[in-house]
């Protein structure tokens, strides 16, 4: 190993134990008592819950309840709740966009409020309705969310008990097509974006947000260019009623309910820091020569931050040793 | 009797705005700007904000040659600077209370209301739009509006943007046949200043506003999602403004202190 590769090596570690000890962090030290929760109507059957944590999907329909990420476990009454004032059907599944605590901490709560229809090839991820909601996620979520070494260990409840290996897993409910496509290697190496098609309504995970920076978890897979390729998918399936507007909307990993055209700023930020991040490594620059040339100062007021679990730094590092690696 | 009558007339000093509104023959020394569209590097008389200077200084024109940028309409606090504008009232059939004004704006055929009966503002997480959400009242014979939730959208379209955290004012003055708009953009991402800017109508008594139809296509083949721009240092247009007008460079690149009669004389010195 060289003493470039190692200090990469060393710095991704670094970022991910930053990355995934403040998302623990965050719901270790939160008070959640004064947190409300909040429903916004998307459209169609699909609604944008809005609490602490990532934003949760929840398409309700004659057959059931579907959510797509679960927020905090202490959270998951005021969820529960919220989700009751528009529908009183039983919460039947799950979907989680990645491994990260704000999107899947409330999962195991969740899932025992909810019940799954068993039976057939099912009974294999779940016994009987009585265990709960199905979980569904990428292989790599369940990958993540068992592993030995996390500390504290993230109890069996709460891990998928669906996943696909695939590029995608689809399922009809509540009469519309769902379709969960694996974007790989971007904010993790087991993002989903879930689209329901016939509400026109795309669940991002935190491939987009509105309130900062990609995260981009190193260690886990993450990269730069699988973010922007996931943007760039996204822009893809979304047709607009007019120029960027309407038509498809996104409910974001957090932040604001948008439309294309929020996705499409996002995607030429994310391309333009990129492009001058991978210009200066191709100079030969140095991270703190990147860092001190600041390639982000004009979208800074917009996504930047010099505290709280991931800073503009944060965000040029991990651009920066992505672009990097050989 | 004689205080129902009263009660359904409107409240005093509401104005009729309606009709149709032209502004093509009142551009003056601002066409260039507003209907050609700006030169590029020209950030004069904007208190643009640092971090501004260098996202105008990346733009490239060619950005809008993108297909999902073809037909991106103007917002609201812009399209004002170009065509017509159709405004009627929406009132309670019942009680003729107004509970809102509706426009039609030449550009895009962008519709947008604005909110007459009170009703607050949507909570952060709601959806933010090109035209945004717009509330108004009347102060005596001025029709003050307020407006959030906006998409980002721009002040010239030379690359100076506007955020999607700007809040704007705007004032729609009557004079007889005449209507005065004053639109006050209070951007705290990209402005240090509020931007001021004012758009003059004629009333139409035959006025139309045609159909503004757009259909994005593929202009230039390129590598997908290739987002033309220019890398900090290397946009080799940024002068061409200064130089064709002999202006200093630095008034060229904008800021506050270019907004006000005092700069004048700073830059005569710079020229010398």
């Amino acid at each position: 190993m060289t003493r470039r590769s190692f200090n990469l090596l060393f710095g991704a570690v670094v970022i991910l134990a930053c990355v995934a000890s403040t998302m623990v962090r965050a719901q270790q030290g939160q008070n959640f008592d004064n947190v409300q929760v909040h429903l916004l109507k998307a459209q169609g059957n699909v609604y944008m819950l809005v609490g602490a944590g990532g934003n949760i999907t929840v398409q309700v329909g004659d057959q059931g309840v579907l959510i797509v990420d679960t927020e905090y476990a202490p959270l998951s009454n005021k969820i529960l709740a919220a989700i009751r004032t528009i529908s009183d059907k039983p919460l039947r599944y799950i979907i989680n966009t990645h491994y990260h605590g704000d999107h899947t901490g409330g999962n195991e709560p969740l899932k025992k409020a909810g019940s799954t229809i068993a039976g057939g090839n099912v009974s294999f991820d779940i016994a009987d309705a009585a265990q709960g909601a199905q979980i569904i996620a990428h292989d790599n979520v369940l990958k993540r969310l068992s592993a030995r070494t996390n500390n504290p260990a993230i109890p069996a409840a709460a891990w998928p008990t669906s996943t696909f290996i695939g590029e995608d897993k689809k399922l009809f409910f509540n009469g519309e097509g769902i379709h969960i496509v694996h974007q790989p290697a971007a904010h993790t190496d087991g993002d989903s974006i879930v689209f329901f098609r016939r509400s026109d309504v795309i669940s991002s995970g935190d491939l987009f947000t509105t309130t900062n920076y990609p995260v981009i978890d190193l260690n886990a897979g993450g990269s730069i260019q699988g973010i922007i390729a996931g943007l760039n998918h996204i822009i893809d399936l979304m047709i607009p009623v007019y120029g960027q507007e309407g038509g498809t909307m996104v409910v974001p990993g957090h932040g604001r309910l948008c439309d294309l055209g929020d996705v499409i700023n996002y995607r030429e930020m994310a391309t333009i820091i990129r492009d001058r991040v991978q210009d200066m490594v191709k100079k030969g620059m140095s991270l703190d020569q990147v860092k001190a040339a600041r390639p982000t100062r004009d979208y800074d007021p917009l996504y930047g931050a010099t505290s709280g679990f991931w800073t503009t730094d944060m965000f040029v590092e991990a651009v920066y040793k992505g672009l990097s690696r050989k | 009797m004689l205080v129902a009558l009263l009660s359904a007339t409107p409240a005093a000093g509401q104005v009729n705005l309606s009709g149709v509104w032209n502004n093509l023959n009142l551009m003056h020394e601002d066409k260039p700007d507003r209907f050609e569209g700006p030169e590029l590097g020209d950030y004069a008389g904007l208190p643009v904000a640092d971090a501004l200077r260098l996202r105008a200084d990346s733009w490239d024109a060619s950005l809008i040659t993108l297909p999902e940028y073809q037909c991106r309409v103007h917002p609201s606090d812009y399209v004002s600077s170009f065509g017509g504008l159709r405004i009627w009232e929406e009132r309670d059939s019942a009680s003729q209370q107004l509970i809102a004004l509706h426009t039609h704006h030449f550009a895009w055929g962008t519709e947008r209301t604005i909110w007459m009966d009170g009703r607050p503002h949507p909570p952060d997480y709601a959806l933010h739009t090109a035209m945004g959400f717009s509330t108004g009242k009347w102060e005596g014979e001025i029709l003050t509006v307020t407006t959030t939730h906006l998409k980002e959208g721009w002040v010239r379209r030379n690359g100076l943007a506007r955020s999607d955290r700007a809040t704007v004012t705007e004032h729609f003055i009557r004079h007889g046949n005449n209507l005065t708009l004053v639109i006050i953009v209070n951007d705290p991402v990209y402005y240090t200043e509020p931007v001021i800017r004012s758009r003059e109508y004629e009333y139409e008594i035959t006025g139309d506003i045609g159909p503004y139809p757009c259909e994005p296509v593929e202009e230039v083949i390129r590598p997908k999602g290739a987002i033309p721009h220019h890398l900090p240092g290397t946009n080799p247009f940024l002068e061409e403004y200064s130089k064709a007008h002999h202006l200093p460079q630095e008034g060229a690149r904008g800021g506050a202190e270019t907004m006000y009669p005092e700069y004048k004389k700073k830059m005569s010195e710079a020229a010398k």
